[in-house]
């Protein structure tokens, strides 16, 4: 379940600003409450940002508490394994939902989301 | 001790009131019969209580020969732990008997004194070892003698092991060449057993093959230096209080230690009997399962006798659970069994056999198609009637297995050139079996697994048999598919199967065993875990299962040279607390020895208050947890404690226990609480493998329950100390082995510390000390530690004190946060699953 590609969805889609990149460590997670809804944003050792639903939907278990590589993200609940790129488990679990997220010119990290609800506080 | 403890959710409010269902026996058929009916939504209709003659969930029968062999541990084969019944609100009364049923007032009685009512009633209690009569079996005062085992139960099978591994036991004799007998024959050859069989048929394994698979199977079990004494009958068992050997009708004695009676079962149906159900053979059912001539009393598994027959395999069961299921929850009430046809397909004794129906012609019509070549263990047999197969025995060789159980099972037309069934002539190989099986076949009968579903998992890019089973779980119950998983799997990847040769890795990432990996980080003076992947990882590429064990590995051998890096640390080790199921975190103060004063204990008081301490608990380490706290507010509770932390997180040294010791005990004969404490403050915070559990006890009573440690300490009488590792008393129960005793406590902390280090050295990646220990030998750890015969105690000494000297409380970091958001929160918004506050 991807949400890309962004730039196809202009009217259902909107830039959320998360703030600097470096709140989050390399290698590491950070959960932030973005329309009400909780997104994990992990940067990755190389500096790139990957985004997946915060809750595990295993047992509800913290995604942006896990461990990370290149690839996947591991619950540290149960250890369900997800991939950063496409949400889905390799371990058997429902699959995240993925966000489109970058670093921008004044690294802050800024994460499309798509109104798929219709419930934005924005 | 990080455990919450759990409680059934309230009923919804005006719901209608569920019936009750009770379940006699927790054994395969219980459980199952229990699963099926919760897959048909029957929690929704009945509150579950089950009862079990023994005291753990349910587990996995068919491998106790892999517990005997040492194969698996005995936390390996459980089928459903504890957490299973409480997730799913059945009441478990395991190691509680039921004696009676009234079938009348619809209450089961059990030897608990308790009264228990039902509205369903299912009976499981399957079967018990059956003890031929024989002079000498059994003790004056009627139990068995010290030295005779049954091979039914998990129970059965520790006795056996730990009776096999004391030194002066050499020699074993087994009653019954069956499947079980020789089963337990060949565990116990594992351990270094001499074993004979005695099997009072005329060749081995009699009710599954005729005598030419017998003589093929004699061959290949005495190849494993296994003697067999086919058609002899044991007469009496010999000895007065132990057994010292066995007599025979027709032939010698035979001097032995142990002697293990696995000469068939018997249904357990002495509750049916007394409560005055329909007996005959076995507990009478319909093909609804339910008893004969009663409406609300249903009974499963081994203790069932349908239409006169009686089964001891698995697969009937499985069949009987969903027939019973469908009648009890009303699913489906036209559903029903009409027999199984059993096919036995196994390793027994390291051979591969397959048998299934007839092993021989009875009609002068049969075909019978047998090739056979001793010489290599091999043997194939099968009946033909009406084209059809009737019976098949392989031997050794179960690569057409899956083919000739799908043309058994169905009476599938049979190819003209009969060699075809056993060979794959001028075909693609093995593969034409596995491609012959319907997509709809179930490979892996405990978890119901499909060969679709594996053929799926492997197009979706699961590429080895680990992999697609990791993908689907199947081959993880009871592993008997294991061969039919692999056949699956690499006819589905057409050939690009991958070997899977991680199995030998320290971490998976790294495709290097432990000695290896160390060399190569000291050779190439690697010093962070991104270093390793960046040197040795294939494609250099991070590996996320890998990180925890090399951070770990990292630290042991560079102690203050580590270059640590937060995102290679589990969450735990991040913020020195244990996460709990409600992502929420568990605190634990350092309490050495479980020694506390009044102001640690007006403290924890205090910032309990202060946090709103949802639940303050003792663990079973002798602590205080505080549980229930956010990620966020630790740094604050840490500082209001003020005390250092507990490491009761992370795989680490965690804590000492100890008991009272002299000063205040009658009996204490060493001062245990004071070697407690210097034990816990000098290896304090030290990681290991896995987590290390320590005690001790000023007295042989054991208050601190050394025996059961990672290693553990007993005072002994004359000042002097015994020192026990391996030790475990979780999921996997073990007494410790004696590594030595002492004349000092100074020598007792340097001997742990080297055992310690020795055990950090070499022992794999989360492997215990109950492993490790009984893996390298108790032998070789005396001499090794003890003796000091590889010359190794002073470098493992001048390590362990390095590691000691690199130690610093992880909390002292609380009011300056190593990595930014280090303590930020990272719960949903909405908290799930809530954990109950008490």
């Amino acid at each position: 379940m991807s949400a890309d590609p962004i730039s196809t969805e202009p009217v259902s889609t909107s830039s959320h600003i998360l703030g600097p990149v470096d709140q989050i460590p390399f290698g590491e997670g950070r959960a932030f409450g973005v329309d009400g809804e909780q997104v994990a944003v992990f940067r990755l050792r190389d500096g790139t940002l990957r985004a997946l639903s915060a809750v595990c939907p295993h047992r509800g278990g913290p995604i942006a508490d896990g461990t990370i590589d290149r690839e996947v993200v591991m619950c540290p609940l149960h250890q369900h394994a997800f991939s950063l790129e496409t949400g889905c488990s390799s371990t058997g679990a429902e699959p995240l939902r993925t966000y489109s997220v970058q670093e921008d010119a004044e690294q802050n990290i800024v994460l499309k989301y798509p109104h798929i609800r219709g419930n934005s506080l924005a | 001790m990080t455990s919450v403890l759990d409680r059934p959710q309230g009923r919804h409010a005006g719901a209608a009131p569920r019936r009750r269902l009770v379940v006699v026996g927790n054994g395969m058929a219980g459980a199952r019969a229990v699963e099926e009916i919760l897959a048909r939504g029957g929690a929704e209709q009945f509150t579950i209580t089950m009862f079990g003659d023994e005291p753990y969930g349910n587990y996995n029968r068919i491998m106790l020969s892999h517990v005997l062999s040492g194969e698996e541990s005995d936390a390996d084969i459980f089928l459903n732990a504890l957490p299973w019944y409480r997730e799913n609100s059945i009441t478990l009364h395991a190691g509680v008997r039921v004696d009676r049923i009234d079938k009348f007032t619809k209450h089961v009685f059990s030897n608990d004194g308790r009264v228990t009512p039902y509205d369903t009633l299912i009976i499981a209690t399957g079967s018990r070892s059956h003890m031929p009569p024989m002079d000498g079996l059994y003790t004056p005062g009627g139990s068995v003698k010290h030295g005779v085992f049954g091979f039914r139960t998990i129970d059965d099978t520790r006795r056996m092991v730990q009776h096999a591994q004391q030194e002066h036991h050499r020699r074993a004799v087994v009653i019954g060449g069956g499947l079980l007998g020789l089963e337990a024959a060949y565990g116990l050859k594992s351990h270094g057993i001499d074993v004979e069989v005695v099997h009072s048929g005329g060749h081995l394994m009699n009710a599954q093959m005729g005598p030419d698979g017998g003589a093929v199977l004699r061959r290949s079990v005495e190849a494993l230096g296994i003697r067999v004494h086919t058609s002899s009958r044991t007469t009496a068992v010999l000895g007065s209080d132990m057994v010292s050997g066995v007599s025979l009708r027709d032939r010698e004695d035979i001097a032995c230690d142990m002697v293990v009676v696995a000469a068939g079962i018997r249904p357990n149906v002495d509750v049916a009997v007394l409560s005055g159900l329909p007996v005959e053979r076995a507990i009478v059912v319909d093909d609804r399962l339910r008893v004969q001539d009663e409406d609300d009393i249903y009974a499963v598994g081994e203790c069932v006798q349908h239409r006169g027959e009686v089964y001891g395999l698995v697969a009937p069961l499985w069949e009987q659970a969903v027939v019973l299921a469908n009648h009890v929850t009303g699913v489906d009430t036209s559903a029903a069994y009409l027999g199984s046809r059993t096919a036995t397909k196994l390793k027994v004794a390291g051979v591969d056999v397959a048998s299934m129906g007839l092993h021989g012609p009875e009609f002068d019509t049969d075909e019978h198609i047998v090739f056979s070549e001793p010489s290599r263990g091999i043997f194939k047999s099968i009946v033909v009637r009406d084209n059809k197969m009737v019976g098949a025995t392989l031997l050794g060789d179960s690569r057409k297995v899956a083919y000739l159980t799908q043309a058994y099972d169905r009476g599938l037309p049979l190819p003209d050139e009969r060699i075809a069934l056993m060979f794959d002539v001028g075909g693609p190989g093995e593969a034409v079996g596995v491609a012959e099986l319907d997509d709809g076949a179930q490979v892996c009968n405990c978890n119901g697994v499909s060969k679709k579903a594996l053929v799926d998992a492997v197009k979706g890019g699961c590429s080895t048999v680990s992999g697609a089973m990791d993908a689907t779980r199947a081959g993880k119950g009871c592993g008997s598919c294991k061969l039919l998983v692999r056949q699956v799997v690499e006819w589905a990847a057409d050939g690009a199967v991958e070997e899977d040769p991680a199995a030998s890795y320290y971490v998976p990432g790294i495709p290097l065993d432990k000695p290896a990996l160390m060399a190569a980080i000291r050779k190439q003076g690697l010093r962070s875990v991104s270093q390793v992947f960046t040197a040795l990882a294939p494609g250099s590429a991070e590996d996320a299962k890998s990180k925890m064990g090399l951070a770990s590995l990292l630290k042991m051998m560079l102690a203050d040279r580590y270059i640590d890096e937060r995102d290679a640390r589990f969450i735990n080790d991040r913020v020195h607390a244990n996460i709990q199921r409600d992502g929420t975190f568990s605190v634990v103060p350092q309490m050495k020895g479980g020694v506390t004063s009044v102001q640690q204990l007006r403290r924890i008081a205090d910032v309990a208050e202060k946090h709103n301490v949802p639940l303050i608990k003792l663990t079973g380490g002798q602590r205080i947890d505080l549980l229930g706290i956010p990620k966020e507010d630790l740094p604050q509770v840490w500082a209001d404690l003020d005390m250092p932390s507990g490491y009761a997180y992370g795989k680490s040294f965690r804590t000492v226990k100890t008991c009272v010791g002299k000063d205040f005990c009658r009996y204490g004969t060493g001062d245990s609480t004071k070697l407690g404490i210097e034990i816990e403050s000098r290896f304090q915070g030290i990681e290991s493998p896995a987590k290390l559990k320590l005690a001790v006890s000023g007295c042989p009573r054991n208050c601190a329950e050394s025996l059961v440690k990672d290693v553990g300490v007993v005072a002994v009488e004359g000042g002097r100390w015994e020192l026990y590792v391996g030790g475990a008393a979780g999921a996997h129960i073990r007494k410790g082995d004696l590594l030595a005793t002492v004349d000092h406590p100074e020598e007792v902390k340097v001997l742990t510390g080297r055992f310690m280090q020795y055990y950090r050295e070499q022992a794999n990646w989360l492997e215990r000390t109950y492993s490790f220990v009984p893996r390298v030998g108790i032998e070789h750890l005396r001499a090794v530690i003890v003796e000091d015969s590889e010359g190794v105690a002073a470098q493992l000494d001048a390590a362990m004190q390095a590691s000691v000297d690199s130690y610093v409380d992880p909390w002292s970091e609380r009011d300056d946060p190593l990595t930014p958001g280090q303590f930020r929160t990272s719960l949903p918004l909405t908290v799930l699953p809530q954990v109950p506050v008490r």
